[in-house]
This record gives structure tokens, C-alpha cells and sequence, in this order.
């Protein structure tokens, strides 16, 4: 026998076949049921605005990114979250730029995937909301036809806003915050609610949801966490005083799923370690509940998010794991 | 499988020093003759495997990568290959100390991995009790199966192996660790336990790296070893199911050491099989008996896929610590592009000493190795966890043993 081309390497010589890309895709076809039910109830223009937005992360990481970088689809998952987080009428002009700012101001800044500190996505929508505070709360009313435009989805930059001729309603948690109605379980279920595109599809979102956990794409214990912290603190309120929502409306009503299940999970930008996912997810649930019960807005789980990014290498120091033969848990290091 | 022709035996096989050669070339040996004696304590002899002539002492490719002084044996093709008749030591009637001069003069090592001189085990420094021993039948690596073999074919000789070493270390206690996937193997030694003993079977959770000592305490006593120092300091000694067969050997045929099961597995070998191999057997021959190696076969590992050590040079010979030789394919061996760390925090979850690699991996991706000490990089006993689950293929494993030498040389260079 004559010794064959042989490959040396240093151990371990074999690897699981999960990748990074292989996450960052599983995570953008789990979105599909998402969109879909977007497009039901918002249309063309759901379409056109995430495609929009998805094209603006993308031009985004093209244009600042290092080379090779889309490949890894997590610029793609920021366009789809983007997307899903803005409502069905904005200017595509607008969708876009809230892509490409949120690339280059949330992620290559810091040095790219893996290194941003935010919620890409997130920075994008705050961004949107800070320039253009009407049109990104002009939220379209559910239903009409397909093909039917909900805005001035062709505006361009700095082109004056047309007294758009469509029907706009309130949100859930407007209405609720601003008149005192709350809406029906049922159709927040199913997203027959105004709202943004991701906001209002609860089941579809759940279901993308558990798809990625039984893979192992996403911890449970954010989601978990978050929604559970919501739905505790909801409930004592709405038991001290029933002015406030009941538990059911504050989990299904607003972002909250979405940013639970899809935003707060980002790996980069949460905890490393369990016990950290715990204390993060609490933290982003307790902030909504303040937002939206406290606060100006009628709606908080972007900036509870954000607040939330804030603290993670914080947290990961506070909870770095004890080493096997030691007491003290270890503290410090580069976070 | 058969004698080979020819036969490298390294005179460094085992941990601690090397032996010191004591034959020339041109010597004739018979199988079993010594060929080099132990250099200290901490050292042992090397035995002849074969029948056969010196032909050289020379250095020669081993399998840990360097090239070492070894003795090659040519190998007398018409001799019986029966060992020269010797008394056979009666262990009932020996004290301790001839026990431990007998396990050392037979060159038992470590049949685990380490090669760690087994006699030294058995000689714990008076200051410390020793209250139970654990033998170690959990397979320190996947692919690997010749610990279960010797279990369930020589449950005897394990047995009576284990005796030798409770009376010699004076332990009331002894318990045999097996991982559950091997129910052949506990119900093998379970019905030969003796009844005068206190020595139980403990069938263990699998889980890689169960067989690492420092976890295998863990499963069988429920505490943990101190960070930097030995199993004595929680009054155990480990000792591999092998190692315990050795010793039974050596006080049932006088035989030294020459012999080992060793496991040729992997995609990449067309006949696996466990097979009792001679000593100093060089690779080539070994996979050659087993039908050669595939056409699509990437690498030859000695020792398991998680540790062991890739060979350049198949004319490196089996030594004692040799527990397996694994030839994997390159669907297995092929690596995509190494992507950024995206915190998934798989590598913490998978770190049987609960290290953070990702952090580690950043620091030492950094060249920052100095603010690794402080986060426990001695700890890490490199087995390459971290890199299996790593979704971005970072090679942590291999970095983390970068940055123990880099640290070791930086200390080199101040002091």
C-alpha cells in the first residue's frame, strides 16, 4: 500500500455539520409563514415594503461590509425583521434607507456580524422613527384588494406628502392607550388588526418560532422569559386595577411577539450564557410593560430591546459560568 | 494479526522519561527480552514484542509527530516467538513494594490514552489517603472500542487486575465506571464480580468526554477534582480497564507489557476490527491487515477524532499508549470557511469544565493570551467540545492549545 495525500491538522479532527449560514437561512425560511400572512392582510404594498427594506440591508452590507459577507444571509434576516417591523403604507424609499442605516450604523460600524452591539434591525426602525414619525405611524387599515396601494409606496426623497387615499386605523395598543378599547383575542390571534406587517400574525410567528427552537437555531429562554415577565406583570396590574390590559391582550397586541421570538434571540446581540437569557428576557419584558403602560408611546418593545443589547456584556460578566474544580464563578474578562 | 517483518519500539512510549537503551545492534532477542530499562521512577522499560535481531537504534518517525530514538527489530520469521521461561511473581505472597516493582519492571503504562507509568498510581505519597479506586471503562473517544473489548472478553483478567491494585493502594473501595451503551460489557463484569470485594459496576451516562479523569470522578463520586491539582486530592485513583488486564497479565504469564488491543477504525479503513497488536507494529502494516485504507480516506488519527493525533508518516509504530487508529474520509474531514462568532453560546454549553470558549477564543484570536490565564485556560484540557459545536468553525480547541504553549514560552522567556 503506498501512503495515500494525508491531512494533517491539530484535534479535534471532526465537527458537527450545523453552520453559521445554515442558521442565518433556517432563520430567514422560518419567516416565510410571517410574510405570507403579512401579504394576506396587507397585499402588494407588505410585499413591496419588505422587499424594500430587504434590499436596502443587502446594498447596505454590499456597500460596507467586507467581501463575502452576504453569503452568510444574516444581512437578510435584518431586511426581513426591518420589513416586518414597518407599516404597509411607508414610502419604499424610506424602507430602504431604514436597511442601509441599519447595516452600516447597527453592525459594520462595530466591525461586522458578530461584533454589533444592537439589534441591527432594530437600529433601522429606530432610525425611521426618529426621521419620519408620521409616516411610520400611519398605519393602513387589514383587507382590500391584493394590488391595492395602502400609501405613497412610489413617494420619492423630499417629493410632499399626498393626502393618501386609504383607509388608516388605529393599533391595538393606540387604541387601547389613546381611546381605552381593547380588541378581541381572536383577531389578534390572527392578525386581523392594524398594525405593522410582523405584528399581526401571532400564530404564524409562534409557529416559525418553535420550528427554529426544535432545530436548536433559537433559545427557548429568551422567549420564554420575556413573554412570561410580560404576562405576570400584566396580570398583577390588571388585578390592582382593571384599567389596564388584561395579560392576554398586552402578549398578543404590538411587536411583542415578534421582538420576542425574532429580535431579542439574535444571537450576537443576547447573553452567552442560560442564566443570562434569563435576566435579559426579564428585563426586555419588564421595560415593555413600563413603555407601554407608562410611558409616551403607545407601543415599547424596540426600545426595551435596545435598552436590553445594552446591558449584554454586562450581563455576560455577571454571569460567566464556574469553572469545574473551583469556587468562585470567574469575573471579568473582555465581555 | 501476525508479526510483521520489522518493529519499531521508541524508547519513549509512555509519560516521564524516556528508557535508556540496553541492547546493541545486532543483539538477538527473544520475545519479551528487555530492550531498554526504565530511567528513574517515573519511567519504565521497553520489552522486545518479537523474536527477532537489532538491526538499528536510530531515530525514527513517531506517532506524536516528533521523530524519536527507537530501537527497529527485525523480526526472525522461523522463530516460535515463545518467551524465554520465567518465574511468574505470586502477587498473594509479594509486599506492596515488590508489587509496584513488579508492574514497573513489566513496563505497565496507562492503556487509556496518557501512557502514564502505571506503578506511579499505584504509589501514592504517604501524606494523602487513597479511599476508593476507579477504573475507568468509559471510552474516552468515539470510534474508539478496545477498552470495551477487553471488558467484555476478559472480564477475569479486569477483575483480578483491579484486586492487585486495591491491595496494593490499600483502598476499601473500587468502582468500575461504564458508559450505558455498553450493556455486554457491564453484564460481562457483573457476573464475575467477586463476592469479598467491595467493587461495583457503575453504568455511567454517555456523553463525550465522560472517560476524561477528572469527569469520570465527577460521575462516580459526585465531586470535583480542584482546579490544578490530582484525583489524590479527593482520595481517588484511576486506573484504565486496560491497565488493570496488564497488571493481571504480568502475574498470570510473567509476560511484560508487548502487547495491546488496539481499535483500526473509521470510514476510511475497509476492515475495521479490534485486533491484540505487537508493540512497535508500524501503521502501515496495521492498516494493511485490516484491507488498506479507502481511495476517498483523508487523514489516519492516532487515538480518537476528538484528540488524537493526525499522522504524516504511516512507518510510525503503535506504541503502549496507542488505543486506536482512525482513518476518516474527507466528507468528514472537510472544513467550509471559518465565519465569525455569533455568541450562539454552543461552545459554553458543550465545555465539560465550563470554560466560556467563545471568549477564550477571541482573546487568543487576539494574541491576548495573558488575559487567559485569569479565565482558566489550564483547565482546558483540549477535547476539541468547543470545536465540534462551533457553527462558525472556529477552531477553539486548536487555539486554546496554541495559546497553553504561547503562554508556556512567554513564561520561558521572563523567567
Amino acid at each position: 500500500m503506498t501512503t495515500p495525500r494525508l491531512v494533517i491538522a491539530a484535534s479535534p479532527h471532526l465537527r458537527a455539520q450545523d453552520s453559521t449560514p445554515r442558521i442565518m437561512w433556517s432563520v430567514v425560511v422560518s419567516l416565510a409563514p410571517v410574510v405570507a400572512a403579512a401579504a394576506w392582510y396587507f397585499g402588494i404594498s407588505a410585499l413591496l415594503v419588505i422587499a424594500a427594506s430587504v434590499a436596502g440591508c443587502v446594498a447596505g452590507e454590499r456597500a460596507f461590509g467586507r467581501p463575502g459577507t452576504l453569503r452568510d444571509g444574516s444581512a437578510a434576516i435584518t431586511g426581513l425583521l426591518l420589513g416586518l417591523c414597518l407599516p404597509a403604507g411607508l414610502p419604499l424609499w424610506m424602507a430602504a434607507l431604514g436597511g442601509v442605516v441599519g447595516i452600516a450604523l447597527g453592525k459594520v460600524v462595530f466591525g461586522g456580524l458578530g461584533q454589533n452591539v444592537f439589534n441591527p434591525a432594530l437600529i433601522g426602525r429606530a432610525f425611521l422613527q426618529a426621521a419620519f414619525p408620521v409616516p411610520i405611524t400611519t398605519w393602513p387599515a387589514v383587507g382590500g384588494s391584493f394590488w391595492m396601494l395602502r400609501g405613497d409606496t412610489f413617494a420619492l426623497p423630499f417629493m410632499r406628502a399626498q393626502a393618501p387615499d386609504v383607509v388608516t386605523a388605529a393599533t391595538p395598543l393606540g387604541l387601547w392607550k389613546f381611546s381605552g378599547q381593547e380588541t378581541g383575542v381572536v383577531d389578534l390571534l390572527l392578525g386581523n388588526t392594524g398594525g405593522s406587517l410582523g405584528e399581526t400574525a401571532a400564530l404564524a410567528i409562534l409557529l416559525g418560532g418553535a420550528w427554529l427552537a426544535w432545530r436548536g437555531y433559537l433559545n427557548w429562554r429568551v422567549p420564554v422569559a420575556v413573554l412570561a415577565t410580560v404576562a405576570l406583570a400584566a396580570a398583577i396590574l390588571h388585578t390592582v386595577n382593571a384599567r389596564f390590559p388584561t395579560p392576554l391582550f398586552m402578549l398578543l397586541s404590538g411587536g411583542l411577539l415578534l421582538g420576542a421570538v425574532y429580535m431579542a434571540t439574535d444571537m450576537v446581540t443576547s447573553p452567552v450564557t442560560n442564566s443570562g437569557r434569563w435576566i435579559f428576557g426579564v428585563g426586555i419584558g419588564l421595560l415593555v410593560v413600563v413603555i407601554r403602560v407608562w410611558g409616551g408611546l403607545p407601543e415599547g418593545v424596540m426600545y426595551a430591546i435596545l435598552l436590553m443589547n445594552a446591558f449584554v456584556p454586562f450581563i455576560n460578566q455577571a454571569t460567566q459560568p464556574r469553572v469545574f474544580g473551583t469556587r468562585k464563578r470567574v469575573v471579568g474578562g473582555a465581555g | 494479526m501476525p508479526f510483521p517483518d520489522e518493529l519499531v519500539l521508541p524508547l519513549r512510549q509512555h509519560a516521564g522519561k524516556p528508557a535508556r537503551v540496553v541492547v546493541k545492534v545486532g543483539d538477538r532477542v527473544e520475545r519479551g527480552d528487555k530492550l531498554a530499562e526504565a530511567d528513574g521512577f517515573v519511567s519504565v522499560p521497553i520489552h522486545a514484542s518479537a523474536a527477532g535481531r537489532v538491526v538499528a537504534i536510530e531515530l525514527w518517525p513517531h506517532i506524536d509527530g516528533s521523530m524519536a530514538t527507537a530501537v527497529r527489530l527485525q523480526v526472525d520469521r522461523h522463530a516460535m516467538q515463545i518467551p524465554r521461561p520465567r518465574l511468574v511473581p505470586k502477587w498473594e505472597g509479594l509486599s506492596r513494594e515488590q508489587v509496584i516493582a513488579a508492574v514497573q519492571g513489566a513496563g505497565v503504562v496507562g492503556l487509556g490514552g496518557a501512557a502514564f507509568p502505571t506503578h506511579v498510581k499505584l504509589a501514592p505519597p504517604r501524606d494523602v489517603t487513597i479511599h476508593t479506586l476507579i477504573i475507568n471503562g468509559a471510552e474516552c473517544e468515539p470510534y474508539l472500542t478496545s477498552d470495551h473489548r477487553t471488558m467484555v472478553e476478559y472480564p477475569a483478567r479486569v477483575l483480578l487486575g483491579v484486586r492487585v491494585m486495591m491491595r496494593t493502594l490499600g483502598v476499601p473501595r473500587a468502582v468500575i465506571g461504564v458508559e450505558r451503551n455498553k450493556p455486554d460489557a457491564i453484564a460481562a463484569l457483573s457476573a464475575a464480580l467477586p463476592a469479598d470485594l467491595d467493587l461495583t459496576v457503575l453504568p455511567l451516562t454517555v456523553k463525550y468526554p465522560q472517560g476524561a479523569e477528572k469527569m469520570l470522578i465527577h460521575a462516580v463520586t459526585g465531586r470535583e477534582v480542584p482546579s490544578g491539582q490530582l484525583p489524590a486530592s479527593v482520595g481517588v485513583v484511576v486506573q484504565n480497564v486496560g491497565s488493570a488486564a496488564a497488571i493481571a497479565e504480568v502475574f498470570e504469564t510473567g509476560l511484560p507489557l508487548i502487547e495491546r488491543i488496539v481499535t483500526v477504525s473509521g470510514e476510511g479503513v475497509r476492515k475495521p476490527a479490534n485486533l491484540i497488536v505487537p508493540v512497535g507494529t508500524k501503521l502501515i502494516d496495521l492498516l494493511d491487515y485490516c484491507g488498506g485504507l479507502v481511495d476517498d480516506v483523508s487523514a489516519v488519527i492516532v487515538g480518537g477524532p476528538m484528540m488524537g493525533v493526525a499522522q504524516a508518516n504511516l512507518d510510525a509504530p503503535v506504541t503502549k499508549g496507542t488505543t486506536g487508529v482512525v482513518a476518516l474520509t474527507h466528507a468528514q474531514t472537510g472544513r467550509d470557511g471559518v465565519y465569525p462568532c455569533i455568541s450562539c453560546g454552543r461552545c459554553l454549553d458543550a465545555c465539560p469544565v465550563f470554560l466560556n470558549p467563545s471568549e477564550l477564543g477571541q482573546l487568543a484570536q487576539l494574541g491576548r493570551y495573558d488575559e487567559m490565564e485569569p479565565l482558566h485556560l489550564a483547565d482546558c484540557m483540549i477535547c476539541g467540545s468547543c470545536s465540534y459545536v462551533c457553527p462558525s468553525n472556529i477552531p477553539l480547541a486548536q487555539l486554546f492549545s496554541f495559546s497553553k504553549l504561547a503562554l508556556r514560552r512567554r513564561k520561558a522567556a521572563i523567567a
